[in-house]
């Protein structure tokens, strides 16, 4: 075995070991963050990749985290058994969406608006039903006063990491899953022309459909632990078209067509909200989204590959770059 | 039972009107976007949002500036106007060769851009125009004057529009464009210039709407929210790029909110509005008046 292959061991050993050394509280939170919104970004580049641009991540997120809290708090269902229910709900919501945009092929500027409309719904049934869930207000699962395993709330910033980076991992294997499948091959070939997938025996709608309720479900998964390690949801936090728009573009910044793109994406635009919290301090409400947004202009015109996706490309053809 | 009914048909009538009333303004928003992608075939995801500069410009111009509502109007009118060439000239002419989904994601970058400025530059109290129009009673049901200025405002608009695409050169040049865009290159029309026309056109209607809507709505850097998402869902039912279908459209969508609103809280009704479109996707994916084919 190569050095290559040992790598991915030896980093993952360094990134478990690492709270064991280093357990500054406010750096493990960020690094928490920014693995469970790796995962979030990396679930919707499972999908975006291949051209099927979802505005309705927001909706999948907020059914996650809501309907977990809701059972907890309503029912005391625990999160252990919450969680798949509300993986269950997004799913069955993202069929019901996509299969007759799929079917009706409803796709490209079409798709991306009627799936706006879903998190959009998402949104207003949060906030029309505000005796349940708090509405705009946001809401607080409680605390448990048994046992904190079964309830899944933990004071231990140590224990939340670990969760958090176990689930990136298992976001990037999905990816990986996909991306050595025949599904890919199925998915790049509906993404050129449709019809002519369709012709040479692709299942289009069945295909496309896999691959959104596979994104569905992390997402909701997502939303779901971001609500437990938070404490705290809201619309606006967890749901509707701000955090659609959010997953885009990370997910477009740090590269939609390579696996670490999404987390590169993360990394940068928490990092950036942070640095400039710091920096600014109350006064930097609307500049961290002021430079999102300009540099997701500048990156959709002069990069569209992203920050990582463009680094490997230049890696692998040097001299394309160097004649060009 | 009997007087039941009646107060009961009151506010029900009541209830269409303002969803007539509302549909107006909803069609003319409707109206710009469907213009600029018709023509340019792009779809404005900060639309809203250039609505929202509008309404802040009234209201500086108006409260900072102390010029009357008529006055200001205009100047905000070509301001937006102005906003809209300028987003065509920096942001979709470099992006016109590209997939339509970069230019769908450039303008939700310009949505955080336009959003995140107004936040530092105006904060984010609410402000409004301090403008209380009186409200006129008609038997037992009253309706805002605001609105039927609106109403009124948003018709003439559509009609000016109409009457520019129908019978100038450059009205002519924009439907042509629309249908056919690599023939007018050989015809001698100048589709750049044709363009940046139509991105200025789309902005003076948000300009025209935002002055319209400063009348009856606060302005917050998120109000753009508040309408952004209906109008897309409007132009999409309407089948994006159709004049008439989006027109349509608009009165269909504001009488289920206003009627739903009716019958429960008005976020009911936007629900009712958003179930119904996803619904109306499947029935008639290409738009309401799309033939079938």
């Amino acid at each position: 075995m190569s050095l290559r292959q040992y790598m991915p061991w030896i980093a993952g050993a360094a990134l478990v070991a690492l709270p064991f050394v280093y357990r500054d509280p406010y750096h493990l939170h960020i690094l928490i963050l920014i693995l469970i919104w790796s995962f979030a970004y990396t679930s919707w580049a499972v999908m975006g990749r291949f051209g099927l641009v979802s505005l309705g991540h927001g909706g999948f997120m907020g059914v996650g985290a809501y309907v977990t809290v809701l059972l907890w708090n309503h029912f005391g269902l625990t999160p252990w058994l919450g969680i798949p229910a509300a993986l269950l709900c997004s799913g069955a919501l993202a069929m019901v969406v996509a299969y007759p945009c799929f079917r009706f092929r409803i796709t490209g500027h079409y798709f991306a608006l009627v799936t706006l409309a879903l998190s959009g719904i998402v949104l207003q049934v949060i906030t029309a039903t505000r005796d349940h869930t708090g509405g705009s207000l946001g809401y607080t699962p409680e605390r448990t006063k048994g046992n904190h395993i079964l309830a899944l709330q933990f004071d231990d910033k140590v224990v939340w990491y670990l969760i958090a980076l176990g689930v990136w991992v298992g976001g990037l294997l999905i990816w990986r899953w996909i991306d050595r499948s025949m599904s890919r091959y199925a998915m790049e070939a509906i993404s050129e022309d449709e019809d002519a997938a369709a012709a040479a025996g692709v299942n289009v709608t069945a295909e496309k459909l896999r691959i959104t309720v596979i994104s569905a479900l992390m997402t909701a998964l997502a939303g779901a632990l971001y609500g437990q390690y938070q404490m705290f949801i809201s619309p606006d936090t967890v749901s509707g078209i701000g955090i659609s728009l959010q997953m885009v573009f990370a997910a477009v910044v740090g590269g939609i067509y390579v696996a670490f793109g999404p987390t590169v994406g993360a990394i940068i635009t928490i990092l950036l909200a942070e640095a400039l919290r710091i920096g600014f301090g109350t006064k930097a409400v609307g500049w961290d989204n002021l430079v999102y947004g300009v540099l997701l202009v500048v990156f959709i015109i002069f990069l569209p590959k992203g920050i990582l996706g463009s680094l490997l490309a230049s890696i692998k053809t040097p001299s394309k770059r160097q004649n060009g | 039972m009997g007087s039941f009914l009646e107060i009961f048909d009151i506010y029900l009538l009541e209830a269409v009107l303002n969803g007539i009333l509302l549909g107006g303004v909803l069609a003319l928003l409707a109206l710009g976007l469907n213009l600029i992608f018709g023509v340019i075939d792009v779809t404005w995801i900060c639309y809203a949002e250039l609505v929202m500069i509008g309404m802040y410009g009234m209201y500086y111009l108006v409260q900072y500036y102390g010029l009357s509502y008529y006055a200001a109007a205009p100047l905000a009118i070509l301001l937006v106007a102005a906003l809209g060439a300028l987003l065509h000239f920096l942001v979709i002419a470099p992006l016109l060769s590209s997939p339509p989904i970069n230019q769908l994601l450039a303008t939700g970058g310009v949505l955080f851009v336009l959003q995140s400025f107004a936040t530092v530059a105006f904060g984010i109290d609410f402000r409004n125009l301090g403008i209380r129009l009186p409200i006129l009673t008609l038997g037992d049901m009253h309706l805002s004057y605001s609105r039927l200025l609106a109403f009124g405002a948003a018709l003439i608009g559509m009609i000016v529009v109409y009457l520019f695409m129908t019978r100038t050169f450059t009205g002519t040049a924009i439907r042509a464009i629309a249908q056919d865009r690599q023939i007018m290159a050989l015809m001698g029309v100048d589709a750049k210039k044709i363009y940046v026309v139509t991105s200025a056109l789309g902005g003076a209607l948000a300009g025209l709407a935002a002055c319209l809507l400063v009348l009856q709505y606060d302005v917050h850097p998120f109000v753009g929210l508040s309408f952004g998402p209906i109008t897309f869902l409007i132009c999409v039912l309407g089948g994006l790029g159709n004049f008439v279908g989006g027109f349509v459209a608009a009165f269909l969508f504001a009488e289920i909110i206003s009627l739903g609103g009716l019958f429960s809280d008005l976020e009911w009704g936007y629900v009712l509005a958003f179930a119904f479109f996803i619904v109306m996707m499947f029935v008639r994916p290409a738009g309401l008046l799309a033939r079938r084919s």
